[in-house]
């Protein structure tokens, strides 16, 4: 059988098999040997990368009418719960979308598709980046379910065979989603994540996580909406239902239904005015915020737009895209500024670089994508692990909040350790995000460097939070205790392989760039981009300077003589607190600075949002 | 061509931190003749540093120091790229990355007054780093290459077609020099309310260290400010003296500003100057 339809089907046989299992043990098993199995098929996947574009036919009959059974189940079934917990809205959604697409499939013009499925290299690397860091996600679940699930006893009731079922079957419409070239199978994929994210994210079933649940479901089913009429509009006026016979149409006829379909890419990618879903989806366990930030759920709605970005390129509707990615990196680059909440941190960072790689996709030039691309790569290694770094922690310390994790690198120094890597990872020269930006940064010059702007400030407010973070685990005030021997090894080996693959991917990139990008950008523009080797070996020698710092640790601090910090009294003994001036010990405190004031979440999110809406609106008039 | 750029990178290490430092000097000279004193003599920044060097290793963390050691590094690593006439993007990302060793070695130091002052600094960073990124682009809008060498050898100076761009690097120089209103983070004067602010936990060699990598930062900061009129070679070091001495002026005549102050501020003139400067370029060329 060909891998990409055994990638989609064994994800979902898993997730069959975990439904039903209830023991833990078998369960464990199951997990682990489906992800044995989709991690070897994920990197058979290169098989197909000495090779341009390949379709595959996959003419089923069977196939076809499962999906359709699926889908009225589907509506049904989402009626049916939206009308329990009085989300009228929700219904008006289902049915807006449900009921034309039934209609014309039955009475309007009929198109058969060619191929339903194809694998590039587009599709190749996100379905490395959904087998690989999700399947080690699905890894890591298995210890955090366990713990998170002792830790809960009496608030959550133990539902992990549906829990590991949704998983797997994420990953299955994952790979549905990048591999379909009929956009009727896309969109079904594509439905079946959001429904999934809602499950998910609902998991806890206390009123918040139900409530942030239906949210996501109302903002990615609005974007769904924008699919299923883009998708109606191109089969009913163009004729036309594939993928690559889209893209080589001509602009001006299917500028308006891949303007629709990218609003369901901005909303399953929470791009302004769509992210509150993603901030949202926090109250999920962490395995599902991992997986929806960093490998799936998000990944989906970039990979759609990038898949536009030659149509997009040089058009009004490109534009405005591109502007929404611009201003989604700056405001919530801002944002994350004032976060304390590792978990919110790490959300609005993701919402950022997913702006970033939103801004390439609208401008559409071959250095945009390019970056785009690599982008993808790098945010899904590098946020992956840092999301399972902050699980473990929050279970040990028992808060996720920043302030708290001081002293980190004596309670836990190997996940400190592994948390300022995916920190470096994510905005520190010379790591793959920063090789990344200073792509974008090249193509933005080059194609208009007023969007630049955006980057520029956003930057410096990224910097400006993540150093804050980093600094905030190396600060110790007194001693504390190692607590990292209960962390289980079913969080440890996808920690350990994630954080090797965060050096890994910077250290590969120009040989990452060579089989995996180029070839993409080639094909689609015919030429692309060249960096330079001098600046290669100097990206190399800064990695070995880096690289150089760790190792300074060892026999380090031997010819120093250690004393009390200055605290402008006279300190106490044990140096963390000192006699003030009525001779009272005074414990000393260190505070971050999150200027509230300035770039409040309240001040700040509203703005982003008015704008975004304004710019997609204007977006869609010009595509009219 | 690789020889001459090795003699240059090799003249940039060996007499980065002679002119640093005589910088200093003469800083330290023309600010006290400002304030009406005689002033210490010229090497004096030389002589303290040596002094520093016999001093005792004092740390609060056992590892604080290592984060110095580093910074320095890359901060002498990021002149060597920008006096080998290499990427611009890159000597701004580089710069990034020694200033960031230097704010995680006052976190390390784990001491509440170093604390606040690394804080400060990142606000300085946060402040300071758009207006490097503009001069990068500005020059790429012009000689359509990010590489220092394009820039020096272009034939016209530089600052005829970047007047803004220019003025928000000379308005952040105060931030990278560490000088009045915006030596937030580490304040000259020990009596002040954050003491030493960051360099607070940090005595003998790691101090020299810091000082150091400091008259190397005034020399990179300087080759920036040259770029602008890196044709006429006398003109481009005259114009870099002139910077460097209106900012000991300024430093002389104003107290310290908030943070708020500084940061806004600089974004604020970095986005006007700048931004403008570069617009009307791009529709120029358009």
């Amino acid at each position: 059988m060909v891998l990409p339809i055994f990638l989609i089907l064994a994800s979902l046989a898993v997730a069959l098999c975990l439904l039903v299992i209830k023991g833990e043990k078998l369960r464990q098993f199951t997990v682990i040997a489906g992800f044995c199995v989709i991690f070897v098929a994920t990197l058979g996947l290169f098989r197909y990368s000495a090779h341009g574009v390949q379709f595959i036919e996959a003419h089923s009959l069977l196939a076809d009418r499962l999906m359709m059974a699926a889908e009225i189940f589907l509506s049904l079934w989402l009626i049916l719960i939206s009308i329990q917990n009085k989300k009228f809205s929700i219904v008006l959604l289902v049915l807006l979308q449900a009921l034309p697409l039934f209609w014309f499939e039955h009475f309007g013009r009929h198109v058969e598709a060619e191929y339903n499925i194809f694998v590039d290299h587009l599709s190749i690397v996100v379905a490395l980046i959904v087998g690989i860091v999700g399947g080690l996600i699905c890894l890591y679940a298995l210890g955090y379910m366990r713990d998170f699930h002792a830790h809960f006893r009496k608030e959550v009731k133990d539902r992990q065979p549906l829990f590991f079922f949704l998983l797997f079957i994420f990953l299955s419409a994952m790979f549905g989603v990048v591999f379909s070239n009929n956009l009727r199978w896309l969109y079904f994929f594509w439905e079946v994540t959001t429904i999934c994210s809602f499950l998910l994210i609902g998991y806890k079933q206390s009123e918040e996580s139900t409530k942030n649940a239906f949210l996501a479901l109302k903002l990615n089913m609005l974007g769904g909406l924008g699919f299923a009429w883009g998708l109606i509009y191109l089969q009913q006026n163009v004729g036309m239902i594939e993928l690559d016979k889209l893209m080589v149409a001509s602009k001006a006829v299917v500028i308006l239904p891949v303007m629709l379909l990218c609003i369901a890419g901005l909303a399953k990618s929470a791009q302004m005015p769509f992210s509150s879903w993603l901030l949202g989806a926090m109250v999920a366990p962490t395995p599902v915020s991992a997986l929806l930030h960093s490998s799936a759920m998000v990944k989906a709605g970039v990979y759609l737009v990038l898949r536009f970005a030659y149509i997009l390129n040089g058009t009004t509707a490109g534009f405005m895209i591109a502007l929404i990615g611009a201003v989604t990196f700056l405001f919530a680059s801002f944002i994350a500024i004032t976060q304390s909440d590792a978990k919110k941190v790490l959300a609005y960072s993701t919402i950022a670089n997913l702006g970033l790689i939103i801004l390439c996709a609208g401008i559409g030039t071959y250095q945009a994508v390019w970056a785009a691309m690599l982008l993808i790569i790098f945010h899904a290694v590098a946020k992956c692990l840092l999301f399972l770094c902050v699980g473990v922690v929050e279970h040990k310390i028992h808060s996720r909040n920043i302030e708290d994790m001081s002293g980190l690198i004596i309670s836990m120094p190997k996940l400190s350790i592994m948390l300022q890597l995916g920190m470096a990872g994510m905005f520190l020269a010379p790591f793959g995000m920063l090789i990344s930006k200073w792509a974008v940064l090249q193509a933005l010059v080059d194609y208009n460097p007023i969007l630049a702007i955006f980057l520029v400030y956003g930057s410096a407010a990224t910097l400006f939070y993540w150093v804050k973070w980093m600094g905030r685990l190396l600060v110790v005030t007194g001693e504390a205790e190692n607590v990292e021997d209960t962390v289980s090894d079913s969080e440890w080996f996808p920690l350990i392989t994630l954080s090797f693959l965060t050096v890994m991917v910077c250290l590969f990139f120009p040989v990452i760039a060579a089989i995996l990008v180029k070839p993409y950008v080639e094909e689609v523009f015919s030429r692309t981009v060249t960096m330079g080797a001098g600046d290669i070996t100097i990206m190399t020698i800064m990695m070995a300077m880096v690289a150089l710092f760790p190792l300074s640790f060892i026999r380090h601090g031997r010819k120093v003589k250690v004393v009390d910090a200055y605290l402008g009294g006279a300190n106490t003994p044990g140096g963390v607190s000192f006699c003030n001036s009525f001779t009272v010990p005074q414990k000393m405190e260190m505070k971050g600075y999150y200027l509230d004031k300035y770039f409040g979440e309240k001040r700040l999110l509203p703005m982003g949002v008015i704008s975004g809406a304004i710019l997609l609106l204007a977006g869609l008039v010009f595509c009219l | 061509m690789p020889m001459k750029i090795f003699f240059q990178v090799l003249l940039y290490i060996i007499f980065a931190p002679v002119v640093g430092g005589i910088l200093a000097g003469l800083d330290r000279k023309f600010s006290a003749r400002l304030q009406g004193r005689v002033g210490p003599p010229v090497l004096q920044p030389f002589y303290d540093v040596l002094k520093l060097l016999e001093k005792e290793n004092l740390v609060v963390r056992r590892s604080q120091n290592l984060y110095i050691w580093f910074f320095l590094v890359v901060i002498i690593f990021t002149g060597a790229l920008f006096f080998a006439g290499g990427n611009l993007l890159l000597v701004a990302f580089a710069f990034a990355l020694g200033s960031i060793f230097f704010v995680l070695a006052g976190f390390k130091a784990s001491s509440p007054y170093s604390f606040i002052g690394a804080q400060r600094e990142l606000i300085q960073i946060a402040a300071y780093e758009p207006a490097i990124f503009f001069t990068a682009i500005g020059i790429y809008m012009v000689t359509r290459s990010f590489e220092v060498h394009t820039a020096v050898a272009f034939p016209k100076p530089l600052i005829i077609f970047l007047p803004g761009v220019f003025f928000s690097l000379f308005y952040i120089m105060d931030i990278k020099l560490r000088k009045s209103p915006f030596d937030i983070s580490t304040s000259h004067h020990a009596h002040q309310e954050v003491v030493k602010g960051i360099t607070t936990e940090f005595s003998g060699k790691a101090l020299a260290a810091i000082e150091v990598a400091h008259w190397y930062e005034t020399v990179i900061i300087l080759g920036f400010v040259y770029l602008f009129c890196a044709s006429n070679i006398f003109l481009g070091i005259l114009l870099s003296l002139a910077a460097f001495f209106a900012v000991v002026f300024v430093d002389n005549s104003t107290a310290r500003a908030k943070w708020q102050a500084v940061l806004f501020s600089s974004w604020i003139v970095t986005f006007v100057t700048s931004v403008t400067n570069i617009t009307v370029l791009y529709y120029l060329h358009k």
